[in-house]
């Protein structure tokens, strides 16, 4: 079995988000760059797994993004995963990278792609259905459950207000979050196992781009708190009913 | 033409359509063409009532094949229906059937696509919509340069306006459905939740609240405001809450009306998934937790003594009004 699994680099979570040259650009300095939570916590993990569970599979990471995201997929093959590809170049439009993944996709015949469910800093959750319709194979996105048995994975999906459960013949397109798998630790033989795995770098194959980024914006700042003493609950009530107009 | 995808669940419209079409009827009126929609499947609701959106046409395509979700075939069907149609705009609701197949009608289409909108496109010059970022941290302008576009809408951001004295006309559509490759084989439902993202209130407990056999008080205040009931990552991750009500930055992220945080002190993460309610209510303990700066009430004070009084005052405001 052959597994793709993609990684982004995305801010830490906890990183301050700022903008630069009047509100076009990210604000780089000082953040620390992560494998954006859901590809890492979920998706990789869970590949991992099934190669721990029958160790002829063959994990492949792919990332897209320039020479600075190699600490990233690095990072990500001491988690596990056999060769990492990073393809040079970078963007914010979905379907480029979608494009570029694919193309991957078109020429080592995966039978499992994961993604996350999206990424934490553009919050796009389109790779996983933008690659899927472009290799034409099944998309199950959201998922929280994720088995596989011969050739046929057992995925349980969410839905609104609750989940189903299906099932589907490889090759088939994955988008992980929070129950697929449990968050892992990269340990010392990992970190330096990964310095010697195979990072191929590819040249971008030729896409369009079908959107950009003009600008950004921070949320404008609340006006302040109105407290209201413990005692006197019934003013919260009275605001909230005549002021806020929210219940 | 502004095509709006009508997404249903148990034979019934979703809220988030509706927003989804009365946005989508908005944006038409903006570019000067007229507001369709495109269902797939049937369901139960009155689709000629669409029209007090003032929604003109409902193009159906009734196939068996639809009766269960695939992703893969309601993608090429709907961007096969797209361009029968001649849709310059497509219009999805960002939930989990959006996420789904937005994404994938995009790639099809070679039409460009931004999930997550906020508010209406700017159109005067260009075509540039605005979504949350950085999980709801920022926004980011966005610029679509292809002929046809396609925009998901983020739950509870466009309020539904209806009222028109008209019906919206029914078309069949003939678009072949191919077959799918995914079986489901079991559907489970928490049943009578209030869904966490279309909701209207929101009620929301964190590691204040001391342990799930706390949960009680909370779920009283929120029953008496008809509200859907979240929780801090801490909490989701002790189990003392299912996993799909931890809100914040890795979880869900919401907008209602009216979020009430009680006993979450408000770490950057969670505020990134919240900041874009309309009011913000926090009630803790300590009086330098964050979430005070980013609430527009607040009560400095003990949950476990708070709530009750609380849940009480509302249900007399109720009996009052």
């Amino acid at each position: 079995m052959k597994i793709l699994v993609c990684i982004s680099k995305t801010p830490d979570t906890t990183a301050k988000i700022a903008f630069a040259d009047g509100g076009k650009k990210f604000e780089e300095a000082g953040v620390q760059w992560i494998i954006n939570p859901y590809d890492e916590w979920y998706s990789l993990v869970r590949a991992i797994e099934l190669k721990e569970k029958d160790p002829t599979t063959i994990i492949h990471l792919v990332t897209v993004g320039g020479a600075d995201a190699e600490p990233i997929i690095r990072k990500a093959l001491a988690l596990g995963g056999d060769e990492a590809i990073r393809i040079n170049t970078d963007s914010s439009d979905s379907f480029y990278i979608a494009a570029q993944i694919a193309a991957v996709a078109a020429t080592e015949k995966y039978d499992i792609i994961f993604t996350g469910k999206e990424t934490i800093d553009y919050n796009g959750a389109s790779i996983g259905g933008m690659v899927a319709a472009l290799v034409d194979a099944p998309y199950i996105s959201l998922a929280t459950s994720f088995l596989f048995e011969g050739s046929t994975a057992t995925i349980t999906r969410e839905i609104e207000g609750g989940e189903e459960v299906v099932t589907v013949n490889s090759p088939v397109v994955v988008s992980c979050q929070k129950g697929v798998a449990e968050q892992r630790i990269p340990n010392m033989r990992g970190i330096m196992a990964a310095r010697t795995k195979p990072l191929k770098v590819l040249e971008p194959a030729a896409a369009e781009h079908l959107t950009s980024i003009e600008s950004f914006e921070l949320p404008a700042p609340k006006a302040g708190v109105k407290l209201v003493s413990p005692d006197n609950v019934e003013e919260l009530v009275r605001l909230l009913h005549d002021e806020a107009k929210a219940i | 033409m502004v095509l709006v995808y009508i997404d249903h669940q148990d034979n019934q419209i979703k809220k988030s359509t509706l927003e989804a079409v009365t946005y989508g009827v908005a944006l038409a009126k903006q570019l000067g063409t007229e507001a369709h929609a495109l269902l797939l499947g049937s369901v139960n609701d009155d689709l000629a009532a669409l029209g007090a959106y003032e929604l003109k046409n409902v193009y159906q395509i009734n196939d068996a094949a639809l009766a269960h979700f695939d992703a893969q075939v309601f993608v090429k069907t709907i961007a096969a229906a797209a361009t029968k149609v001649g849709a310059t705009t497509l219009l999805f609701s960002h939930n989990q059937t959006g996420k789904a197949v937005c994404a994938g009608v995009s790639a099809l289409l070679k039409a460009g696509l931004v999930t997550g909108a906020i508010e209406l496109p700017k159109t005067d010059a260009g075509f540039v919509v605005k979504k949350t970022v950085f999980s709801g941290k920022a926004f980011a302008n966005v610029s679509i340069q292809t002929a046809i576009k396609i925009i998901s809408l983020s739950p509870n951001s466009f309020h539904t306006t209806s009222g028109a004295a008209a019906t919206a006309s029914i078309t069949p559509l003939d678009i072949p459905v191919s077959a799918g490759h995914v079986k489901i084989t079991a559907v489970n439902k928490t049943s009578g939740e209030i869904s966490l993202t279309e909701a209207d209130i929101v009620v929301s407990g964190g590691r204040g609240l001391k342990g799930p056999e706390n949960w009680g008080i909370l779920l009283d205040l929120a029953k008496e405001l008809g509200a859907a009931t979240a929780c801090s990552r801490p909490v989701g991750d002790a189990h003392w809450r299912p996993h799909h009500e931890h809100v914040g930055q890795t979880g869900v992220q919401v907008a209602p009306n009216l979020y009430i945080a009680i006993g979450i002190s408000g770490a950057i993460q969670h505020l990134a998934g919240v900041n874009r309610s309309k009011t913000i209510v926090v009630i803790n303990k300590d009086p330098e937790a964050p979430f005070f700066k980013a609430a527009d009430y607040g009560i400095v004070g003990d949950a476990f003594e708070v709530l009750p009084k609380l849940t009480d005052a509302i249900k007399k405001m109720k009996a009052s009004a």
